[in-house]
């Protein structure tokens, strides 16, 4: 296709992913290089129906003045991203120094706050993807073989998880997984401790977040394997039969090198997805002991006034950064593959 | 649920002023463009509000729990896409840091004759919001239990935690106590709270320096630990709705949470038992003070600096019309505590007075308040959790805050 | 047809159908619970007592006389103002699947014709947007929004709703127009088409199956978000998930619980609506080739 054809076609949908998508990751990028201009302080005198005292506030006059000579804040460079709540490059340097053992340093470092959230987050990723590809599979091919009339409920049923956003769906667990709820009674009788509480400790909250994520994204995964499975050629198969291989032989050897291509896609999704995990989170309001990349994010953002938009835009970049690094593999694939089909 | 508690004296109530002055009500020039937080009080407000403001008046209001995200980008508009916003001690620093939100004098002088003076919110001697209601965390117990096990209303969180582990012995609750101690917002408030009964400073006097790593701090820390031990394990999920499902439920014989949860605690829906042995108590003292360990608050309303005098003038007049409304808070007594001028306060006024009377502190309104709440908010869990030391963990919050507070520009 | 060797063994279809029928339970059961309890008071549903109270209704009958109640639909609907939701939802996702699939299809066409590099680099910087998280791109809009005077109402979110659901779209589309035969437009082109003309007379008709999937995802999309609906809307024309956020009340204020519980299952219904009836489109428009990855 000429290039200004291809322009021509490209342009609305290409005109909007950068000015809504393009324009924003420009200008993170732009104020995690920033941080405010100094705040002057000044002592005042504050009254209110509790009573008269001296505070402190911003002397507005002044600061206004050191705003409009920086309209963009200080130049940071790239102090944002070393400082405490970040990649804390000092904080890891006086730990490495000071502790006597590894065991030592990884406690100081995973308490760091964007350590500890890189944890979980790759924890989260690499937990909830393999089951959910695995899972999607084990469905599809079941759902894949039962009769025809029971199919299209079924497959219904299936998704439903998929379908709803995650903070309802996340909610509606939440409220059933309390220790006096309906699932959190039954999980006691099942490991028969009645004072065991899914909400209780950061391991089980973990888990519980885990199992939810599988839940969210098999659908997706089955979905996705389902039609594949439609489009396995059935010749091979048949000759198969004939040879006398067994179904696990068959399904080894011939559907699954088929589906390869769609795990990889994916593998793909749900690695995107799940490193940008967030709603979970707060529906199971579990801030406090699990923390991903973007509840950092949105934790600068929300604080109860002063948005921190340098802390968020780093957070931002380093996000990217590290969805890039876990998905060059798949780039490496499609980039191979689109060099072939040229 | 009448038969609550002996209507004490509301002692903000001063002099009452002479009605004068221009009526403040029935706007026709100008838009009223209001952005407000979400819940049932605002709602009475606002309903008055836009009945003040009149059938002509080009009149409409925000309802967002997201206010507080949107208010910075939403006034620095010039035109501000609102003209006016209800703030709290809280959020009222961060429109003044960014100087969005203009001096009342004039408008006061003009219209404001009903104003009391403690409605006034005077900055440097200006005037720059008026405050209409207050709410504040205090103590609340079942009656019937504490009767039956013979333990007085404690009147200290000693008491409360003796009284909790009593409760504990007697078989009758596992988890006796709740408080919200959510991870999060919620959570840095219950620091908050039990540092300042325990006469703590946040940061060094006239400056932004942090200072919460002491012998205060770790006896606030370590207070909110026991407590925890006599609540349920899930504490750090619970916020105050949680809280109140525990009460409503009857798991839970002492909790502390905020006074406007009077209206639900103690309707006519679900359990009518437990409702009707529900009391209301002073918040208790910590660590020998005499202050209650409990922050004031206060509820008001500024108007936007980008907005042009007119719009200013016809948002201050409905808004204030509701203000100044006896009518509005006598009809809504329980509502919450209104500050406004010949309100007689319902049942449930009573903890409020009585922590401002003992000289609960109000929430500071520092500018950078905010981010030393959001640094509390993260850093204290694994203290709670049993993970790490009281000391380690105000380190933690005060490294968190200086990271933040320089970013902002203040250290 | 399944050849008669084929046929599945007794004990197979006896795992199979256990597995199956457990895994529906595992998906299904949370919102039959929802909507079971979406007619109880909130003392039912939400008790910390015993969670038998929200399947006898034990404090329904109390408060209302018998052991289910629709008070709380009546009154979101009503007092909630959650119609003005609903309308405000249908005006986004209509607008957003409509407007995503017409520049998506345009796009991914281009895509997937043109052999030159820098296709590929697009395609990535898709996947790159794809990655960056919705809330730092709201957080960006809403300053240039307030001084522009658009913020709050729907044109503005429906745009950027459609730019941040084009990568997927494009991806989605572009596998799947890889797998419509390039001779067939080709001919087209020979014959003296333009390439919107062969786009327009060829490609059209036979893109269906492909489109109706990248809809349906576009819609799910559109009918569920939340981050970027809830920030740049105004209250009068929230959408449902951001109401329903709003009936759970804040820090100091409870909010309206049963309300948010009746509203879930009133926004979930249509939506099962809708992937019930086109459900047997996305399968056959993944199976169509957009799945290849």
């Amino acid at each position: 296709m000429p290039h200004r054809t291809f322009f021509w076609f490209f342009f609305p949908s290409g005109l909007a992913m950068l000015l809504f998508i393009g324009l924003p990751i420009i200008s993170s990028f732009f104020q995690s290089l920033h941080i405010e201009p100094e705040q002057i302080l000044m002592e005042v005198e504050k009254c209110d129906p509790f009573g008269c005292k001296t505070e402190t506030k911003v002397d507005i006059e002044a600061t206004t003045k050191l705003q409009e000579e920086q309209p963009l804040g200080r130049f940071n460079g790239l102090g944002t991203y070393g400082d405490r709540n970040h990649l804390a490059f000092d904080e890891i340097k006086e730990a490495w120094t000071n502790s006597s053992s590894i065991a030592e340093f990884t406690d100081i470092l995973l308490n760091l706050p964007f350590y500890k959230a890189l944890l979980f987050t790759l924890t989260f990723c690499f937990a909830v993807t393999p089951p959910v590809v695995v899972l999607g599979f084990i469905v599809a091919l079941s759902v894949n073989t039962i009769t025809k009339s029971l199919k299209g409920p079924t497959i219904f049923g299936v998704i439903l998880p998929m379908i709803v956003t995650p903070l309802i769906g996340s909610l509606v667990l939440f409220w059933m997984i309390d220790a006096k709820g309906i699932l959190g009674s039954f999980i006691q009788f099942l490991f028969d401790d009645p004072n065991l509480s899914l909400k209780s400790s950061s391991q089980l909250t973990w888990i519980t977040l885990i199992i939810y994520g599988i839940w969210h994204n098999t659908p997706f995964a089955f979905v996705v394997f389902y039609a594949a499975l439609q489009t396995v050629p059935q010749d091979p198969i048949e000759a198969a039969i004939i040879d006398g291989a067994s179904r696990y032989e068959r399904v080894r050897h011939i559907v699954i090198p088929h589906l390869y291509p769609v795990a990889t896609f994916i593998i793909l999704i749900c690695l995107m997805d799940n490193f940008r995990v967030l709603e979970p989170i707060i529906g199971f309001a579990a801030e406090g002991v699990a923390q991903s990349l973007s509840w950092m994010i949105y934790n600068d953002l929300r604080s109860e006034n002063k948005m921190l938009f340098g802390s968020a835009g780093a957070t931002s970049m380093l996000t990217i950064i590290g969805v890039a690094i876990l998905l060059t593999p798949v780039l490496i694939r499609t980039w191979r593959e689109f060099r072939t089909e040229r | 649920m009448k038969k609550l508690l002996i209507a004490l004296l509301f002692t903000f109530v001063t002099t009452s002023a002479y009605a004068g002055g221009h009526s403040p009500c029935g706007v026709t020039d100008g838009s009223i463009k209001i952005l407000a937080n979400e819940f049932t009080t605002y709602r009475i407000f606002m309903d008055e509000v836009k009945s003040c403001a009149g059938p002509d008046a080009d009149f409409s209001v925000t309802h967002s729990v997201d206010h507080n995200k949107l208010q910075v980008a939403a006034l620095s508009a010039n035109p501000a896409e609102f003209s006016a916003k209800l703030v709290t001690n809280g959020s009222i620093t961060t429109l003044m840091n960014d100087n969005l939100i203009r001096p009342l004098d004039d408008l006061v002088a003009k219209y404001g004759s009903a104003l009391q003076d403690n409605q006034k919110i005077v900055i440097d001697g200006k005037i720059y919001a008026v405050a209409f209601m207050a709410n504040a965390q205090h103590l609340w117990y079942r009656e019937s239990i504490l009767n039956d096990l013979g333990i007085a209303v404690p009147s200290t969180y000693e008491e409360v935690i003796a009284a909790a582990e009593k409760i504990k012995a007697s078989g009758k609750m596992a988890n006796p106590y709740a408080g919200a101690f959510k991870s999060g917002w919620n959570l840095g408030q219950e620091f908050v709270n039990m540092y300042l009964g325990h006469g703590g400073d946040f940061f060094k006097a006239g400056t932004a320096e942090v200072s919460v790593n002491n012998a205060k701090g770790v006896a606030a820390l370590n207070m909110l630990k026991r407590l925890t031990e006599v609540s349920n394990p899930d504490f750090l999920t619970q916020d105050t709705n949680a809280v109140k499902e525990e009460w409503e439920s009857g798991n839970v014989a002492l909790m502390h949470i905020w006074n406007s949860g009077a209206a639900s605690l103690l309707d006519d829906e679900g359990d009518q038992a437990i409702k009707a042995d529900t009391r209301l108590a002073p918040s208790p003292s910590v660590g020998g003070g005499s202050k209650p360990a409990t922050t004031l608050w206060w509820d008001g309303f500024g108007i936007a600096t980008n907005t042009s005098d007119e719009n200013a003038e016809a948002s201050f007049r409905a808004l204030l019309g509701a203000a100044t409304s006896t009518e509005m808070a006598n009809a809504n007594p329980n509502a919450t505590i209104w500050l406004i001028d010949g309100y007689s306060p319902g049942d449930t006024a009573g903890p409020v007075v009585d922590a401002a009377n003992r000289g609960a502190t109000p929430y500071p309104s520092l500018p950078y308040m905010s981010l030393l709440h959001g640094a509390l908010s993260t850093e204290l869990v694994e203290f709670l959790q049993g993970n790490e030391s009281a000391e380690k963990a105000l380190a933690d919050v005060e490294a968190a805050y200086v990271a933040k507070a320089t970013e902002q520009g203040f250290l | 047809m399944e050849s008669k060797i084929n046929r599945y063994s007794k004990q197979l279809i006896l795992i199979n159908s256990f597995f199956i029928l457990a895994w529906l339970i595992v998906s299904v059961f949370p919102f039959i619970w929802t909507f079971w309890g979406s007619f109880k008071v909130k003392a039912d549903f939400f008790s910390r007592a015993d969670w038998m109270f929200a399947v006898t209704g034990v404090n329904t009958l109390i408060e209302t006389g018998d052991t289910s109640t629709v008070k709380a639909y009546v009154e979101s609907w009503t007092e909630g103002e959650f119609w003005k939701a609903t309308m405000n939802t249908i005006i986004i996702t209509v607008s957003v699947v409509t407007i995503s699939l017409f520049l998506g299809t345009l796009g991914a066409y281009a895509l997937s014709r043109s052999t030159y590099k820098y296709t590929f680099w697009i395609l990535i910087a898709a996947l790159i947007f794809r990655a960056m998280p919705h809330i730092t791109l709201v957080s960006g809009y809403l300053f240039p929004f307030f001084q522009l005077n658009v913020w709050g109402i729907l044109p503005t979110t429906i745009i950027v709703l459609v730019a941040i659901n084009q990568p997927f779209t494009l991806w989605l589309l572009y596998s799947f127009f890889k797998t419509v035969p390039k001779e067939l437009d080709e001919s087209a082109l020979i014959d003296g088409c333009s390439y919107f003309q062969a786009f327009r007379f060829v490609i059209m008709p036979v893109m269906w199956p492909g489109v109706v999937t990248a809809g349906l995802f576009s819609m799910m999309l559109a009918y569920n978000d939340f981050t970027v609906t809830s920030l740049l809307l105004n209250q009068q024309n929230y959408t449902m998930v951001p109401k329903i956020n709003a009936y759970l009340g804040t820090i100091e204020h409870s909010g309206n619980y049963m309300w948010a519980v009746s509203s879930v299952v009133s926004a979930t219904a249509p939506l099962f609506m809708i992937i019930m009836f086109f459900q047997r489109q996305l399968i056959s428009g993944l199976t169509a080739g957009a799945v290849k990855g």
